[in-house]
């Protein structure tokens, strides 16, 4: 049962600058009883989040929308249990993969059959689970021959059909994507946009942040409206969609 | 207090290895890319190695007036050895830094990172390790069964070596300047243990404790002993397990208590 629960979740950032990263500077603070470091040291906390209460159960399509600062990524971040939360807590049940950068782990210079180990493994996938569906993303990456190539060679149409082919192969029970995959051509258009919302329709819990209206009322029955690191609605997406869009 | 941080850090620690084949995926990937445009790729750095070898042999060989069948392997399994412990700590300096991008991005355990940089330099030593009956066949000494030994005292140096890396990772990628302290660190350890000179060239008189509290006299001591044909003392042993017990518990106190900060520290 895949599910997610955050009780009163704040996420705050310590920005810190070069003296306080510096432990020569930390060791002259003790010693210098700490007048050093109203001067020297500003250390700075940044609110991502600010006492987020959320529950999103089995079956739900969340998206989150907000303006650019409004605490998003944090959020997504947070729900991947990349960040874990500075106060309150956060329990996610459930594998989650995010499909935020799907270039993430490919080296230019390896070929296409090693790119797609890599990039299977920076998603989570076993050796076994790679090889029972390696055929498969072979063969939708459409690449054929040029599989035994560097990665380098490719056009960037080929460079996005591997990398794409490859992290959609995977079945997560929580899915987390930012704004949705864009996808080079057009006779490759149409193959990825059913590939995604197969993945998106299989998946138990969907979150996908976007600008797009069209997308989100598409694809999401709930919205999440963030503002300055809090919620600021949270409801059914037409509804949402309205408030936050404009009518 | 301390207790309840430990869950934390072994959790981590045994997804790691559970997931083992992560670490070995990207550490032998690091390796690999030396290979793509190189046709002997990794074997430029033992190449590297054997000039090194090749040269301080000679030097210092003539300056301490050492016979060269005893000296040149010795400077070599203890330089090839060095390498191997001092590149292991200075990458895992920036082990959690130099993922960044991985680390903010994906959800993995943090150890991994670790257990990757360890990888890449057993890889890397491994390849070093070719230039070891090079020289011994060059001087023509003996090598013996006791070489065998040197597996599990490899296996000893690398559990150890884990856990500082562990360590520098996680204090480095808060306090980035310590790995310009560790740098200079290394450079004076080197100078200090017993690798370019031998223990018994040094003048009479000298205190023994100089090396025998030296804990990388021990850990180079536990692969270049069994290598050399000596089986290392049982005090080398128990240091270097001793070593291993108080440095986890410390490591583990460490990572756990701090392990969810560092994506923050990123």
């Amino acid at each position: 049962m895949a599910k997610i629960h955050l009780d009163k979740a704040s996420v705050s950032f310590p920005v810190y600058n070069a003296a306080s990263r510096s432990l020569k500077n930390r060791v002259l603070k003790v010693a210098t009883g700490g007048a050093i470091e109203r001067r020297f040291d500003g250390l700075v906390v940044v609110k991502g989040l600010d006492e987020i209460d959320l529950a999103i159960h089995e079956g739900e399509r969340v998206g989150l929308v907000g303006h650019n600062g409004s605490g998003k990524t944090t959020l997504l971040r947070l729900l991947s249990g990349i960040y874990a939360p500075t106060s309150g807590s956060a329990a996610i049940d459930g594998e989650c993969v995010s499909l935020i950068n799907i270039g993430l782990g490919i080296d230019p210079e390896a070929t296409g059959r090693e790119n797609i180990k890599l990039r299977a493994a920076m998603m989570g996938m076993t050796t076994k689970e790679l090889s029972s569906r390696y055929d498969e993303i072979a063969e939708f990456s459409g690449l054929g021959d040029f599989l035994d190539m560097p990665f380098r060679t490719y056009s960037s149409g080929m460079q996005l059909r591997l990398a794409f082919a490859t992290s959609t192969s995977i079945r997560p029970e929580i899915l987390i994507m930012d704004e949705w995959l864009s996808t080079g051509d057009e006779d490759f258009k149409d193959r990825a946009r059913q590939r995604l919302n197969e993945i998106v329709s299989s998946t138990k819990i969907l979150i996908l942040a976007s600008h797009s209206r069209e997308l989100l009322l598409g694809n999401c029955d709930r919205l999440i409206w963030l503002e300055h690191g809090r919620v600021r609605m949270d409801g059914p997406a037409k509804a949402i969609a309205d408030e936050y869009f404009g009518r | 207090m301390t207790v309840m941080t430990f869950p934390d850090a072994v959790t981590d620690i045994s997804e790691a290895i559970k997931k083992h084949h992560l670490a070995t995926t990207f550490g032998w990937q690091d390796v690999a890319q030396r290979y793509r445009r190189s046709r002997i790729g990794a074997f430029w750095l033992t190449i590297n190695m054997g000039v090194m070898i090749g040269a301080l042999g000679l030097i210092f060989g003539n300056l301490f007036r050492t016979p060269m069948q005893e000296f040149l392997p010795f400077v070599g399994c203890g330089l090839i050895v060095w390498g191997f412990i001092s590149s292991c700590l200075s990458d895992g300096c920036t082990s959690f830094i130099g993922a960044e991008g991985i680390i903010l991005q994906v959800r993995m355990p943090l150890f991994t990172h670790v257990m990757r940089t360890l990888w890449r330099n057993t890889i890397v030593f491994a390849h070093n390790l070719v230039v070891i009956p090079v020289v011994l066949v060059i001087v023509t000494a003996p090598i013996s069964w006791v070489a065998i030994l040197a597996l599990p005292g490899f296996i000893l140096v690398s559990l150890n070596l884990l856990w500082m890396m562990l360590v520098l990772a996680t204090i480095c990628a808060r306090f980035r300047d310590m790995t310009q302290v560790m740098q200079n660190f290394l450079q004076v350890i080197f100078y200090l243990t017993p690798i370019i000179w031998q223990t018994k060239t040094l003048p009479v008189g000298m205190p023994q404790y100089l090396f025998d509290l030296n804990p990388f006299y021990h850990l180079i001591t536990l692969i270049r002993g069994p290598l050399l044909g000596q089986i290392p003392s049982p005090v080398t042993w128990l240091y270097a397990i001793a070593m291993l017990a108080v440095g986890w518990l410390f490591a583990l106190w460490l990572f756990g208590r701090y392990r969810k900060r560092i994506p923050y520290w990123l």
